[in-house]
């Protein structure tokens, strides 16, 4: 029953900050510069009427907090609106770009967590210092590079550029777990354990990562939000027309029901993985 | 260790000397244009080439790399402390704290910040000097870069509050103050560390993105992350190892800050 | 069982065998054709695919700058200038089958012109308040009258794809080389031949030469380059300088210099009355000296040799000179001459205080220029003009903004003192910017919507622009349209940079490309366009 009620609060609470972060985010875009603009407005060949029509097409957005109560209503009802830059149904929009981001970020992170895992536990086993170095000065090569500087790279050794997310990701996971594991290891309980000749594998098997479990489960979900957001440039600069792409796209045109739409999206995506992640570790937690 | 360690300190020592002496010395002058040598490789005049217009390319790498060392690291402190103060410490207080602190890190992670940024752009004067505009670009980025640290500090913050030797340390009387203080803190600064080495090197290339939206470090003045912009271009438009130049004072640098001060590696 | 394995064999080698080689033409969109609809075409991807696919009376020869006969075989415009009759060719059918004929003319023209629909080519077309009316003379010939004189009306039919009044398909139905047979939003745009198209070689053989065209969506330049590079792509319009010469390097027999195109790259003051600039500023930009001595400290030789690698030449005015007809070769070229700027600027009361400018006020001439980011050549210009007005002691911030927040400030706001961009897909005919140059026109960047000209010259301007609109013979709107540029190169409201170059990258392996100034520089002449045998073997 306790369990039952605990997803209960945590869904409720998650549908609060989702609507509370559609809100905000729909804040920010109506009151960001350049709202209301439209290329067209430089075309020369348009009539005055025709510009007055052009500047009049975002009217009904410029009261935000209506328009998002009018927007949530059409959601419930099944519709996202109509992109105005796209010309299209948002609906649509998500739907032929959903599966490529989802399938891209899911490939990449996998790429990542098992690349990081790897050299963690090889760190780990071999207990060798310039393995380790290697490890840091690669992660930190990586985290220098630009993400449009690696795309093109993959895409000159003709593998996808989409795989520069796992540029991004790799470093920040690598890292954390590093220490993570480093400081877990330094704990006179390992110390004890290593010292009565248990395997350096058992040890990190049984005993290490299970006391990061938790911050292991954090990390998982944040490391889901960096690859939504890192998607969105990675998208763009390579041309892959997922909802980062579209993201970006409608950022620059200012297209609200769009944005609000994406954003709903990656909210939810966050707070369900941050959320699905402290289930985890409180349901698998010990008793103090 | 120590070899590695004061190899790394001399090479610190090394690259923030030259970068904060370097634009003294004459002929390292960053904005002078010499068209009559633009876009070219490494030569007598200019040791590392020059730029699309003509600039000498040492000349600002050393003046891009002050700038970016001066207000990356100053960046990524502030984004560090914030997590600290949203992350950490609503970790260790638990209950509605925790849930509420746990609810604006996931906004955080996920609201459009872009035009956050923007707003601040229109804010700002358009005469804005190059070094303002500089430094209030990398204070932005510090006040948006916590979340992903801060997640993480609350997961830690929260596992250190549920362990037993805090536990011990309440049942004995340690006030809450003393027991965050000399118990629980040090436990945190190795995950405070890992981030703060990460933040520097990701605040050096979000400065160069932000020029998309008229913040980042204004012409004339070059950044680390501009520099590193160009290589882009760089890749397919011209194949000159003088290109990562500046990639490799970054990797170098990042790499040796992290052997010079980092206390404890995996034994 | 032997007797099955020779038919088996060939059966098998058949179904693996891959299906017809097609001759596919590639290269990419830059973005998604925001429409398909061709009277809401108004960005450069969705005009693309107008151009591939729609079928127009007349043709206006890129090459050539002539008007050529197309789905009308002649046509007459009245000496008042309202009324234009087409004779229509027969026998043509629109892609699905439908026969054409003038009631699709009269179909598309009362679309275009439907004041709800806010077309920009139907925009281009309205000359005074009124509707447009249409009269078919017979099934194959049909008189268009519109309620005022439209200047060049001809010429504008050729940004008229002709729609289809009856068939199911609507606006997928199209006369032009080719048709969409599949759109992936976001990925390509796939088009195949038209197999009713009218057009035939001189030896009889159906056009177009090629099966199909793929459009991959690509924004990434570098991308671009290297898909070219790799033969993965067959044409780029529009190539960076930078790019043009890594590849000309590289091979040369991929890439062509076209010369000066029609575009161009200009500065402008900010000059409007509610401009939120301080007032001592707005009199510096007002003043024809000053902005006389800003374009004369600008090193135009210099951009174009240092940004566009030689392949631009200075701009004179609003008109390039690969405009054979409109462009007014009397114009004096750009001088660079810091010393006579500063002359000039001393009349007007500035003078140096230790190196800086400074006004007959005191304050020194410091003001920003913004432009568009993510443009690298207008970047490295801006950067080089910020170093020549240094030069004579003016301290220039450079703000690179994202487009939007960009057209806020020059169109709505009004807050920014100077702005760089370029003119872009320009046409011909200087009717169509009309709006620029109208000072009570939205568009009139410098100084928009003014109730009365707020100088002389620009009243001179909207007297003679009207001029041209309502003159029908060619030779006095040239002159009155000389007659602006001679003025635009003295009062400067825009200061012209440079003219850049069509750079493009053309396959070897095509044949029947002829890069030109006017877009598309390299398909303009798609029906022709074909692979050579032993190219296409190789290059594939």
């Amino acid at each position: 029953m306790s369990l039952w009620r605990t997803l209960a609060k945590r869904l409720i609470m998650a549908v609060i900050v989702i609507l509370v972060g559609g809100f905000l985010s729909a804040v920010l875009v109506r009151y960001a510069p350049g709202f209301g603009t439209d290329e067209r407005q430089l075309d020369a060949r348009l009539s005055a009427e025709s510009l007055q029509a052009i500047r009049d097409e975002s009217s009904a957005e410029r009261g935000i907090a209506s328009y998002y109560v009018e927007w949530l209503r059409k959601m419930l009802r099944g519709g996202l609106g109509d992109s105005r830059s796209m010309q299209k149904p948002v609906a649509q929009l998500l739907m032929e770009r959903s599966g490529i981001t989802l399938r891209i970020v899911a490939e990449s992170l996998a790429i990542a967590w098992m690349v990081a895992l790897f050299l963690v536990a090889a760190t780990w086993s071999t207990h060798s210092a310039p393995l380790e170095k290697t490890c840091t000065t690669a992660s930190g090569l990586l985290l220098c590079l630009p993400a449009g500087a690696v795309a093109l790279l993959l895409i000159l050794l003709n593998a996808p550029g989409y795989l520069a997310l796992v540029a991004v990701v790799f470093p920040k996971v690598h890292r954390y777990l590093s220490d993570l594991v480093g400081a877990t290891g330094r704990m006179s309980h390992i110390l004890a354990a290593r010292a009565k000749g248990i395997s350096e594998h058992r040890l990190l098997l049984w005993h290490v990562i299970p006391a990061i479990r938790r911050e292991i489960l954090a990390l998982g979900g944040v490391s889901i939000a960096l690859a939504l957001n890192a998607a969105i440039p990675v998208e763009a600069l390579c041309g892959i027309p997922g909802i980062g792409q579209l993201a970006w796209q409608s950022a620059l045109a200012r297209d609200l029901p769009v944005l609000i739409s994406v954003s709903l999206l990656v909210i939810a995506f966050t707070v369900l993985a941050n959320s699905g992640a402290d289930l985890l570790a409180d349901e698998r937690r010990q008793p103090a | 260790m120590k070899i590695a360690r004061m190899v790394a300190i001399v090479v610190v020592s090394l690259i923030t000397l030259i970068s904060m002496g370097g634009s003294l010395l004459p002929g390292f002058d960053y904005i002078r244009q010499d068209r009559k040598h633009f876009s070219e490789g490494p030569s007598y005049e200019h040791w590392l080439g020059t730029d699309a217009v003509g600039r000498d390319r040492l000349a600002r790498l050393i003046h891009g790399t002050r700038v970016s060392l001066l207000l990356a690291p100053a960046a990524a402190g502030i984004s560090v402390v914030l997590a600290f103060v949203v992350g950490a410490a609503p970790g260790f207080a638990g209950g509605v704290t925790e849930r509420m602190a746990k609810a604006i890190i996931d906004l955080a992670l996920s609201l459009p910040w872009f035009f956050l940024l923007l707003m601040v752009r229109a804010m700002l004067p358009l005469n804005t000097s190059p070094a303002v505009s500089a430094a209030i670009t990398f204070s932005v980025l510090g006040l948006l870069g916590w979340g992903v640290p801060a997640r993480i500090l609350l997961a830690r913050a929260r596992r250190l509050r549920q362990s037993e030797f805090v536990a011990l340390a309440r049942a004995g009387g340690v006030s809450h103050r003393r027991l965050f203080g000399v118990h629980v803190l040090p436990n945190l600064l190795p995950v405070m560390t890992a981030q703060f080495w990460i933040a520097v090197p990701v605040f050096i290339l979000a400065e160069a993105n932000l020029s998309l939206l008229g913040l980042g470090v204004a012409e004339p003045l070059p950044s680390l992350g501009g520099l590193l912009r160009d290589l882009e271009s760089g890749l397919s438009v011209r194949s000159d190892l003088c290109n990562f130049a500046a990639l490799f004072v970054l990797v170098v640098m990042v790499s040796s800050l992290q052997v010079a001060f980092m206390k404890h590696e995996v034994s | 069982m032997r007797r099955l394995m020779l038919p088996l064999c060939l059966l098998l080698l058949a179904l693996a065998t891959p299906g017809m080689c097609l001759d596919e033409l590639r290269f990419y969109l830059h973005s998604d054709p925001k429409t398909f609809n061709p009277g809401l075409v108004a960005d450069p991807d969705s005009e693309t695919i107008r151009y591939l696919t729609g079928g127009v009376l007349v043709r206006l020869n890129r090459q050539t700058q002539q008007l050529e006969p197309e789905l009308a075989t002649a046509w007459k415009v009245s000496k008042d200038g309202k009324t234009i009759t087409f004779q229509l060719r027969q026998g043509v059918r629109f892609s699905d089958g439908t026969p054409f004929g003038a009631q699709d003319v009269q179909f598309t023209m009362t679309v275009l012109m439907d004041p709800m629909l806010h077309s920009p080519t139907g925009d281009a077309f309205r000359s005074g308040q009124g509707k447009i009316s249409a009269a078919i003379l017979t099934p194959d010939r049909i008189s268009l009258t519109f309620p005022a004189p439209v200047a060049g009306l001809e010429k504008l039919f050729d940004q008229v794809a002709i729609m289809s009044a009856s068939s199911p398909k609507k606006e997928m139905a199209v006369l032009g080389p080719f048709y969409v047979a599949e759109y992936k939003p976001g990925a390509y745009v796939a088009l195949h031949r038209n197999p009713n198209y009218w057009k035939h070689d001189d030896a009889g053989r159906a056009l177009p030469y090629l099966d199909a065209v793929k459009l991959e969506i690509q924004s990434n330049r570098d991308i671009e380059m290297l898909k070219f590079s790799r033969n993965e792509i067959h044409l780029i319009n529009a190539m960076d300088a930078d790019y043009f010469d890594r590849l000309a390097r590289l091979a040369p027999d991929k890439v062509r210099d076209a010369g000066p195109s029609l575009d161009s790259e200009m500065m402008w003051f900010n000059q409007a009355s509610e401009a939120s600039v301080a007032s001592y500023k707005l009199e510096w930009f007002r003043s024809r000296n000053f902005r006389q001595a800003v374009s004369l400290s600008i090193n135009r030789d210099d951009l174009c040799k240092v940004v566009y690698g030689g392949h631009a030449i200075p701009a004179r005015g609003p008109v390039s000179p690969a405009n054979k007809y409109w462009f007014n070769s009397q114009l004096p070229q750009a001088r660079f001459d810091q010393e006579d700027a500063l002359r000039l600027l001393q009349e007007d009361g500035f003078r140096l205080v230790d190196g800086k400018l400074v006004d007959r006020g005191g304050h020194p001439v410091q003001f920003s220029i913004i432009t568009n980011a993510g443009n690298r050549s207008r970047e490295r210009m801006v950067s080089m003009i910020q170093a020549d007005l240094r030069a004579i002691g003016m301290q220039v911030n450079v703000v690179t903004l994202d487009f939007p927040s960009l057209i806020q400030r020059i169109s709505k706001a009004f807050n920014y003192e100077a702005a760089m961009l370029g003119l872009t897909n320009v046409e011909l005919d200087p009717n169509e910017q009309m709006n620029v140059w109208l000072s009570s026109s939205d568009q009139h960047q410098w100084n928009p919507r003014q109730s009365a000209p707020a100088t002389s010259w620009e009243a001179e301007i909207d007297r003679l622009m009207l001029v041209q609109a309502s003159a029908m013979d060619d030779k006095t709107r040239k002159r009155a349209f000389d007659r602006v540029q001679e003025i635009v190169a003295d009062e400067l409201p825009f200061i012209y940079l440079v003219n850049q170059n069509a750079l493009v990258g053309v396959s070897p392996a095509l044949q029947g490309v002829v890069p030109v100034a006017a877009r598309p520089q390299t398909y303009w002449d798609i029906e022709h366009i074909r692979f050579s045998v032993e190219r296409a073997n190789n290059a594939n």
